[in-house]
């Protein structure tokens, strides 16, 4: 009854896998195809991604992408994190449950009734559609997945902690920066990469609160898309492909580090040496 | 988290920080999510012009209350009742969305279990290996499946190769709803893993072998212990992937035929297409009416389990 | 030995039998998980009827040694028996042993009468017979109210009850219960004890029971098998585990011991000298060390069986079997007084005194030169 694979498990992890991965394998070897078509085969080049290079509307695009999710994602990190204080740590407010309400209702909240609100909103408060207003968009919803995350860190936190910081004469704002933001760290840049990677795949909140001269790169796709296939857009997809891999892969490692380390150091202290 | 304990009277000069914490992020969430709900709803019972913006205000100014009831209308909602194309779309929606969650747990359940099974060092790199396709772009992963699936795709190529198809034989699975069935269990795939995963492994090894010392056979165990107890995963995943799937938009939009109904489509096309801001703002009002009862279930739920 | 040790708790003994068959028998099993060997190379032989602890350490492998038994885990080498039959390769469900896990594994999603009934649904008994018998192992562990709840609706206490009827449910040959009392307090622990005792001798069953807690394994086994590092160190009844330990490891692991080194020598006429020049003791009994030859070894004696006295003893022998020292440090517990006595050297030795009257101007305070001093048969010598 131990913990165990058996032939069944191997099966469904392995088709599950291959299901998961080879669409993305395949559009990221079709970015390397030297001919137009993206079904044959005919040999390796790099042509498209010299041909992006020379596309100015898809580098502006990119360019205001990278902006709005940077932006955008350090806003919402400190928004989520204030949220996600407020929901661990005040148990009673008024509005408490109109609070939790909306911090959780954007997570599952379909992404066209958000735009459409979110533009009606803009249009009634009659300012300029823009950079910002996609920036405003993307900080209100992602926000909520870095109270989520955040939250779930504060709850295994030990309040002892900071009752004890404050017992050794901390004020709550000191406490909350020597010791709780400290050790909710590791959450709090989970949240800001989710936040950020949230922005940089967003096409219908951006679509809707865009305004002149503010496309983004999946605004800028999508139109392409619908024009049909082609290895360019491979390109693009690879590039970001590449980007958000190398971003989680490094985060991980870090994670596997310190977790390393950790042990480590319990070894060390468990030998006393 | 309703838990009181938490309260800790506030410390004299700190009930202004407090104060603070709360109402910036609270601040924030109104003006940019309350309010704008209000506003669909506004314009919902607003008529429709042509003028910019497209539709005719209800309360802005200060008229007087004879004013208001008369702008006041239920044109748009009575315009979703007389055009058949908009309950098809919501039923379509919602029949689509069930066949997607039923398939995304057929799916998903044997790969959690996999997982979950496997020895502890392998199964980081595992979870690993499922967050990582939800990190990459959403419009991504639906465009990879264009590629594959159009008649001169890759699966045709790959079916003529080993020989199932002639040469003159294609696939026409893109734009059909097999491609958007496709497309939701392949974007949705890790939302419904994720917190099967979180279950199953959290799943205590010794009932099972409780389960086995009292003579349970494997396969038994495994209905009566595993599935029930993995029921809270099964119900997470199913609302985490069954509410968004209903207002689903660029799956559809892109692998799904002109026949495809769904309404988050709908409601973008009478948006952008149409300019027809009163009747998608009342097509938003009467999706969020649908969707309110699972939300509310699902965060009902979530705070339970967050308990 | 002609002398009894201890009280004899009941006239049943098997393992004096030489025709006795062991109903469960381990032969020379060993269980390496990696480099490391959880059990090494055991052998051991229980008997029907029989009240069986293991008792050693959390790591010391009792546990391995249990779940080898029920089918979890297979020995590495070595085998196991059951009524004479081997159980290599019968998997836990077809095995006629149940257990009783530490941490109950009660399944959370059935009431208490689903829970008991799991193991008879397993079997395709009939309904009317399931709930006869869940009924009986309700009244059993005097649950009968509590049929219909859910295991997170109830205290650890019927917890533990709902897991034991859920073991006993099914008559098992062996019960196996896996530190089965680790989770209650104190009192109810004390009380539970006697009624696994009742329920062993009324069911007629024969019990495995795995723990670290030695007053627990003393109450209620009739033999302990003591474990240290995979290996069962001493195999005996609580008497003679106390009384006449095999090893300074299980002296000291049960009980409250003194333990003094000194250098032996074997005396005329079958005895035992122990000198320890530096903590002024010389120690004469009448035990045979092994070999008898002189060498290293302890003295072991249990504080309550060391006399403290103002006034030198008069012995027969003087200046054997007594020692002086000062008085370190008293510890009162109600029913008793230990006595920490600072000796010679440095070395503290401990002995108790029962608190037999309610009122007493305690004669014997802190800082007071005493006298402390045992009979011949007192201690132990050991070597090992």
């Amino acid at each position: 009854m131990r913990k165990g694979l058996s032939w069944f498990n191997v099966t469904s992890l392995t088709f599950g896998f291959v299901f998961l991965y080879l669409p993305i394998l395949i559009l990221v070897v079709f970015s390397f195809n030297r001919s137009r078509l993206v079904t044959v085969w005919a040999g390796f080049s790099t042509q498209w991604y010299g041909s992006l290079l020379n596309n100015q509307q898809m580098l502006d695009a990119a360019w205001v992408t990278l902006r709005v999710g940077v932006l955008s994602a350090t806003i919402a990190t400190v928004l989520g994190t204030l949220a996600a204080v407020t929901l661990v740590r005040y148990v009673r407010f008024p509005g408490r449950t109109l609070f939790s309400g909306m911090v959780f209702a954007p997570l599952v909240m379909p992404d066209v009734i958000t735009g459409l609100s979110l533009l009606l909103l803009f249009v009634a408060m009659d300012v300029a559609r823009g950079f910002w207003t996609i920036t405003i968009a993307h900080t209100t919803f992602t926000m909520c997945y870095v109270a989520v995350v955040v939250q779930s860190r504060l709850i295994t936190l030990d309040r002892s902690l900071e009752e004890a910081a404050m017992d050794l004469g901390a004020t709550p704002l000191k406490t909350f920066f020597q010791v709780t933001l400290p050790l909710i760290m590791p959450a709090v840049v989970a949240g800001w990469m989710l936040a950020f990677t949230l922005s940089l795949d967003d096409l219908v909140l951006a679509n809707f609160t865009t305004g002149v001269g503010a496309t983004t790169l999946p605004i800028k796709i999508y139109s392409q898309v619908r024009l049909g296939v082609t290895p360019e857009i491979n390109a693009v997809c690879t590039i970001l492909i590449a980007i958000v891999s190398v971003g989680v892969i490094i985060a991980s490692i870090g994670v596997k580090r310190r977790e390393a380390q950790r042990i480590r150091d319990e070894r060390l202290a468990a030998t006393g040496g | 988290m309703t838990d009181t304990s938490g309260t800790a009277a506030p410390a004299p000069g700190a009930s202004k920080l407090r104060w603070l914490v709360v109402a910036i992020p609270y601040l924030w969430l109104v003006v940019f999510f309350l309010v704008p709900f209000l506003i669909v709803l506004k314009i919902s019972f607003s008529t429709y012009a042509i003028a910019q913006p497209p539709y005719e205000p209800v309360f802005d100014q200060l008229s007087t209350v004879w004013e208001r009831a008369q702008q006041f209308t239920l044109d748009s909602y009575r315009y979703l009742t007389e055009d058949p194309i908009y309950l098809r779309s919501y039923l379509s929606s919602l029949r689509i969305a069930a066949i997607s969650t039923v398939l995304l747990l057929l799916i998903g359940f044997p790969i959690a279990y996999g997982m979950a099974r496997a020895p502890s060092n392998m199964r980081t790199t595992l979870l690993m290996l499922v967050i990582l396709p939800f990190w990459t772009s959403f419009l991504i992963r639906v465009y990879a499946w264009i590629g594959i699936l159009k008649p001169e795709g890759l699966l045709t190529v790959f079916l003529q190769w080993i020989g199932i198809f002639g040469p003159d034989q294609q696939v026409h699975l893109l734009n059909t709803d097999w491609a958007v069935f496709i497309g939701i269990v392949y974007s949705y795939l890790p939302f419904m893993i994720l917190p099967l995963y979180a279950t199953l492994e959290k799943l205590d090894d010794t009932l099972l072998e409780a389960a086995a010392d009292l003579g349970a056979r494997p396969f038994k165990s495994f209905w009566v212990i595993t599935v029930p107890l993995s029921m809270p995963g099964v119900i997470a995943g199913s609302f985490l992937c069954f509410i968004p799937i209903v207002g689903e938009f660029v799956i559809p939009d892109l692998l799904g035929g002109s026949d495809t109904l769904m309404i988050g489509r709908q409601l973008w096309n009478e948006f952008n297409a149409n300019r027809d801001w009163p009747t998608s703002s009342a097509v938003a009002v009467v999706l969020l009416l649908i969707l309110v009862v699972p939300i509310m279930i699902f965060q009902n739920y979530g705070r339970r389990t967050a308990q | 030995m002609s002398k009894t040790l201890g009280p004899v708790k009941r006239a049943f003994a098997p393992w004096t039998d030489s025709a006795a068959k062991p109903a469960i028998e381990f032969r020379n099993v060993t269980k390496s998980f990696g480099d490391f060997v959880a059990v090494g190379g055991v052998s051991l032989s229980i008997y029907e009827r029989e009240f069986f602890s293991l008792l050693g350490p959390s790591g010391c492998g009792k546990t391995t040694l249990m779940r080898m038994l029920a089918g979890f885990e297979e020995p590495t080498s070595g085998e196991i028996l059951l009524d004479g039959k081997p159980l290599a390769g019968v998997p836990p469900y077809r095995r006629p042993v149940n257990m009783m896990f530490q941490s109950y594994a009660l399944f959370p999603h059935m009431s208490v009468e689903k829970n008991i009934a799991f193991g008879l649904r397993q079997d395709g008994m009939g309904k009317a017979e399931i709930e006869a018998r869940v009924k009986e192992m309700l009244r059993l562990v005097k649950l009968e109210p509590f049929a219909k709840r859910k295991p997170n609706q109830l205290s650890g206490g019927q917890r533990q009850r709902v897991a034991l009827a859920r073991s006993l449910a099914k008559r098992p040959k062996v019960l196996l219960l896996d530190e089965p009392l680790g989770a209650l307090d104190k009192k109810l622990r004390e009380e539970t004890q006697f009624e696994l005792m009742d329920l062993q001798m009324d069911l007629g069953l024969t019990f495995l029971i795995v723990t670290h807690d030695q007053e627990e394994a003393m109450t209620m086994s009739d033999r302990i098998g003591v474990m240290n590092h995979g290996k069962l160190v001493q195999i005996a009844t609580p008497a003679e585990i106390y009384e006449q330990p095999n090893s300074r490891y299980v002296a000291d692991f049960i009980g409250n011991i003194n333990l003094i080194e000194g250098t032996v020598a074997a005396l005329p006429g079958g005895g035992t000298r122990l000198e320890a020049p530096a903590a002024g003791l010389v120690v004469e009994t009448d035990q045979a060390i092994a070999g008898g030859s002189a060498g290293v070894a302890s003295f072991a004696i249990r504080p309550e069986k060391v006399r403290i006295s103002l006034d030198r003893p008069a012995g027969a022998l003087d200046g054997v079997n007594m020692i002086a020292g000062e008085v370190w440090d008293i510890g009162y517990l109600g029913d008793v007084s230990i006595y920490r006595v600072k000796l010679a050297n440095g070395a503290v030795m401990k002995a108790t005194v029962a608190n037999t009257t309610r009122l007493v101007s305690r004669p014997i305070s802190w800082d007071d030169k005493v006298w402390l001093s045992w009979s011949r048969d007192a201690g132990l010598v050991l070597t090992d």
